[in-house]
């Protein structure tokens, strides 16, 4: 045995004596019950609700115009958020850790912002600056004719204010541990700016872009509050899959319910694993 | 020829450098005006929306007994649940942290979930238990009680969407801390629960406050969820995010606005202030 103290983690070595020794038992049982109740049995009970006719059944109940229409929405709206995070927030990632300036406490409290707002008064905000009756919205408008509130625009906005930190904070912690040697290795030998960030920084971010981008895109699949502030519940042109749900619940046909919210969560849910094993991968890698 | 070869160095150092500093300029202006149209003048709309009739506009829409009741509401909630969490979240990080059992990894990911799923489908899952024609609705029913339409349904909802802050912020504390602490207490005589009263909990104290602050302001701001648990009842199930969905609803522009600031600033101002508080203890 060594002398050093090692921090316990998750998975690995043996256990480390217990200082409760009694009770032992009991307090695991205590946590996994409290677990079990409050998330496992409501996610079965969905599963078994929605998939009680078969996976065909499932498919009948997400089959229809509107519904179909609300689902497609989400996913393109939700991609098109991903792609600009991922630019944007690998950019201010990049400007937060490589230059000091001033407002940079400022810029960095802008990108935590949105995670202590709740998503509804998000909504009221955008509805605010950018509804018809608003001075800017109605300038967007009545100049360049663009819908903002009640238009994809708008449930784009959204997304994009809501998910801003989770790629600015995967891609910062990466960033600041990389090692400078190779890129002033490069600008010796020539290369430009642009060279030196495309063939030497971007390769070590790719694993923290993509899980950030991925995870605000399975943010995005079930975004509520704000959506149905800016985009409001109108069925084939501004209803995503939550407000949908949200509809079908008030108009009582549960088994459109049922069956667009396992949809909804196999997605997030898959998109979510598939993050994981990037990040275990990413992690094994450079050990082995 | 050695001078000219030094000359052309400089010249290309110096246009380094000029680019350099073009490049700095574009991407700290780009992302600048990225954060402050994206984030920035949304929030800046809200403040001027709600101060445009003046101050006494704000005070008399918050001041009105439907509002009072949503906050009081909300406050409770919000309260009831940080609670729970603190008991249970705690138990929960404990167990992860330094129990060894089979699925550990499951329950680990498990503890995530809330954030995969989306709030309307969090409320309509416990419709789907605890409503009329749910799972335990003839047993409710039977024995009279209330959880859908009421508030127990609001606290349960909430409960679900504010599980993870409490545990993802002990557990690595927990994994970060030192035992051998705890068995020196242990090996000098001190029962379980003094050792957990008097050594373990002061180390996890950060940990413990950080938690409850987040749970209490995700509580604050849960909207779906209750919505559709709730039924956003006027006076009865009508929470402070439900009162501005209403209100904008009405065209209550004053009230809305008004109330979706101070849950703005009050989220804020508690995230804002425990990261303060933490930083300066250090």
């Amino acid at each position: 045995m060594t002398a050093v103290p090692r921090p316990t983690r998750a998975g690995s070595g043996a256990p480390p004596p217990d200082p409760i020794h009694w009770g032992r038992g009991a307090l695991r049982g205590a946590a996994l019950t409290y677990l079990l109740v409050l998330l496992v049995i409501p996610l079965l009970v969905i599963l078994q609700d929605g998939l009680q006719g078969g996976l065909s059944g499932l498919w009948q109940a997400v089959s229809g115009r509107v519904p179909l229409a609300a689902l497609w929405l989400t996913l393109w709206t939700a991609a098109v958020m991903a792609v600009i995070s991922a630019v944007m927030g690998t950019l201010t990632a990049y400007v937060l850790v490589r230059y000091n300036f001033s407002g940079k406490a400022l810029l960095n409290g802008l990108v935590d912002l949105p995670l202590s707002i709740p998503t509804l008064v998000t909504g009221v905000m955008l509805v605010v600056l950018y509804g018809p009756q608003a001075a800017l919205g109605g300038w967007l408008l009545n100049v360049f004719g663009w819908h903002i509130i009640f238009a994809p625009p708008g449930i784009i906005l959204a997304l994009l204010f809501v998910t801003y930190p989770f790629v600015v904070r995967a891609v910062q912690p990466v960033l600041a541990d990389l090692d400078r040697e190779p890129e002033e290795a490069a600008a010796t030998l020539g290369a430009g700016g642009w060279t030196t960030f495309r063939r030497i920084i971007l390769p070590a971010l790719l694993l923290p872009v993509t899980s950030g981008t991925l995870l605000s895109f399975a943010r995005a699949i079930g975004e509520f509050g704000a959506i149905v502030i800016v985009a409001g519940n109108i069925p084939l042109r501004s209803q995503t899959a939550a407000v949908y749900v949200l509809s079908q619940v008030e108009s009582e046909n549960r088994q459109g319910a049922s069956a667009m919210s396992i949809v909804m969560l196999a997605i997030s849910l898959s998109v979510v694993l598939l993050v994981y094993r990037l990040q275990s991968r990413g992690q094994r890698g450079p050990a082995e | 020829m050695p001078a000219s070869d030094l000359e052309q160095d400089a010249v290309r150092g110096r246009r380094a450098r000029l680019l350099d500093a073009i490049r700095r300029r574009l991407l700290i202006g780009l992302v600048a005006a990225y954060a402050g149209v994206l984030v920035l003048a949304p929030v800046a709309a809200l403040v001027f929306g709600a101060f445009s009739q003046g101050l006494g506009a704000v005070a008399s829409a918050l001041s009105q007994p439907d509002v009072l009741h949503a906050f009081g509401l909300t406050l409770a909630i919000a309260a009831v649940v940080v609670a729970v969490h603190a008991v249970f979240g705690t138990m929960v990080a404990w167990v992860l942290a330094r129990h060894r059992f089979r699925g550990q990894s499951l329950v680990n990911g498990l503890i995530d979930l809330p954030f995969a799923v989306s709030s309307v489908v969090v409320g309509y899952m416990l419709l789907l238990i605890f409503g009329r024609t749910g799972l335990l609705g003839p047993l409710l029913e039977q024995w009279n009680i209330k959880i859908v339409f009421a508030v127990p349904g609001l606290v349960l909802a909430t409960l679900f969407v504010s599980l993870p802050f409490m545990v993802r912020e002990l557990l690595p504390v927990l994994q970060a801390f030192d035992v051998e602490q705890e068995q020196a207490a242990a090996t000098l005589g001190a029962s379980g629960w003094q050792t957990f009263w008097w050594v373990t909990f002061p180390a996890l104290r950060w940990g413990v406050l950080y938690g409850v602050v987040l749970t209490f302001a995700r509580a604050l701001g849960e909207f779906g969820a209750v919505l559709v648990i709730g039924g956003a009842i006027q006076g009865l199930t009508e929470t402070a995010t439900l009162y501005v969905y209403r209100a904008l609803d009405q065209r209550e522009y004053a009230g809305a606005y008004s109330a979706a600031l101070v849950l703005g600033l009050l989220s804020l101002a508690l995230v804002t202030g425990i990261d303060l508080i933490r930083r300066r203890a250090r």
